[in-house]
C-alpha cells in the first residue's frame, strides 16, 4: 500500500468504504444462514461454510481493523502466527481419528453390542 | 516521549512495504512497528494470544467431535425457535450474529467520526454499539436459559446426543459471551471518556494516570471486531457445520 506511510493522524478512510464493507458482511452472513436454512449437505456445504467464513473474516481483518493499511511489519507479526495452528489442527485430527478407531473397537467388547 | 508515536520515521520512510521493507523494520536498528500507538500494537499482541485461546477451544470441540461415537447433537434444530408456526431453524442465532455485524459497523464509524474529533457523534455511537452488544449477550443468556430449562441440556449431559456437546457449548459462547460483556463495559466507559472531552483537553485516566487520544477509539474498536471475528467462526464451525 503506496500510502501506509502518509498516514499523519492515523487511519482516516472515506466512510464510503465502511458502509460498502458493511453491506458485504450482511450479505454474507445471509449466506452463511442460507446454507442452513435450504438444508445445503455434505461437502457442498462445508465448502460453503468455510468459503463465506473467510471472506467475512478476511473483510473484517483487512478493511474494519485497518490491516490492508497498516506496514506489513505489524501484518506479517500478527497473521503469520495463528498459521501454526493449522498444524496443532492436523495433529488433532490423526488423534482424534485414533481415538474414534480405538473406541468403535473396544466399546464393543466392552458392551457387548 | 514514552507516549508518543514514533511518526516521523525520517530517512527511513522510503523503505518500501514488501519483504524487504519487513526486514528492515525488524532490523536490531529500527523501531519495528512504525506509524503505530504502542497500545494499538499491544492490543493487536493480545488479540493474537486470544486468538490462540480461542484456537484451542474450537479445536478441543473438533477433537470431541470427532473422537465421539455417539451422534452429534444437530444444531439446526437444537437451536431452531417457534414464533406461534413451524420452528425457524437457527433463527436466533441468525438475529444475533446480524446483531454483532451491525455493532461492527457502528464501531467503526466511532472510530472514523473520533479521528475527525467529532466528540458528540463519537460517543453517540460507542453508546449505540455498547446496546448492540448488550443486546447480543441479553439473548444469549436467553438462549443458555432454554437449553438449560426446557432442553435439560448439562455440560456432562444431553438429550440430543453426544455428551460434550453441552461442554462445548458452554465453554465456547460463554468464553465468548464474556468477552462482549467485557467489551461492553469498556464502550461505555470510553464512551464518557469521549462525551467529556477528555481526548481534546488531555486530561489523564484515573487508572493508568495517561493522557488519551481518540486513537484509543481505533484499539477499542480493534478488540470490538475481533469479538466479531471470533463470532464468524463460532458461527461456522458449532452452528453451521
Amino acid at each position: 500500500m503506496a500510502d501506509a506511510n502518509t498516514h499523519v493522524e492515523g487511519q482516516q478512510h472515506p466512510l464510503g468504504v465502511y458502509i460498502k464493507i458493511w453491506a458485504w458482511l450482511f450479505v454474507l452472513s445471509a449466506c452463511s444462514y442460507a446454507v442452513d436454512y435450504f438444508h445445503v449437505e455434505s461437502y457442498l456445504r462445508w465448502t460453503l461454510i468455510l468459503l463465506f467464513m473467510f471472506l467475512k473474516a478476511g473483510l473484517i481483518v483487512a478493511v474494519f481493523m485497518h490491516m490492508m493499511w497498516e506496514r506489513i511489519a505489524l501484518l506479517y507479526a500478527i497473521m503469520l502466527p495463528p498459521a501454526a495452528v493449522l498444524v496443532f489442527v492436523a495433529i488433532m485430527v490423526f488423534e482424534s481419528d485414533n481415538t474414534f478407531g480405538l473406541r468403535k473397537t473396544f466399546f464393543s467388547v466392552f458392551t457387548g453390542s | 516521549m514514552a507516549e508518543t508515536t514514533l511518526k516521523d520515521i525520517g530517512g527511513h520512510s522510503a523503505q518500501p512495504n514488501d519483504l524487504s521493507g519487513f526486514v528492515s523494520d525488524w532490523s536490531s536498528d529500527q523501531r519495528t512497528f512504525k506509524n503505530v500507538p504502542w497500545g494499538k500494537a499491544m492490543m493487536w499482541i493480545f488479540l493474537l494470544s486470544d486468538t490462540f485461546i480461542f484456537s484451542c477451544f474450537l479445536l478441543s470441540y473438533m477433537t470431541v467431535r470427532m473422537s465421539t461415537t455417539v451422534a452429534w447433537p444437530y444444531p439446526s434444530e437444537v437451536f431452531a425457535l417457534s414464533f406461534g408456526g413451524d420452528p425457524i431453524p437457527l433463527i436466533l442465532i441468525a438475529i444475533m450474529t446480524f446483531i454483532l455485524i451491525t455493532s461492527s459497523g457502528t464501531m467503526v464509524l466511532a472510530v472514523n467520526f473520533g479521528y475527525r474529533k467529532d466528540r458528540k457523534k463519537t460517543a453517540l455511537l460507542l453508546i449505540v454499539t455498547a446496546l448492540f452488544g448488550a443486546s447480543f449477550v441479553g439473548m444469549q443468556a436467553f438462549e443458555w436459559t432454554k437449553l438449560i430449562v426446557e432442553e435439560g441440556v448439562r455440560p456432562w449431559t444431553n438429550p440430543m446426543g453426544a455428551p460434550q456437546f453441552g461442554s462445548v457449548f458452554f465453554m465456547v459462547t460463554g468464553f465468548h459471551g464474556f468477552h462482549v460483556s467485557v467489551g461492553v463495559l469498556f464502550l461505555i466507559l470510553m464512551a464518557r471518556k469521549v462525551w467529556r472531552g477528555d481526548y481534546d483537553t488531555g486530561k489523564r485516566g484515573f487508572f493508568t494516570s495517561r493522557k488519551g487520544k481518540y486513537e484509543d477509539v481505533e484499539t477499542m474498536g480493534l478488540y470490538w471486531h475481533f469479538v466479531d471475528l471470533v463470532w464468524v467462526f463460532i458461527f461456522a464451525f458449532f452452528y453451521l457445520w
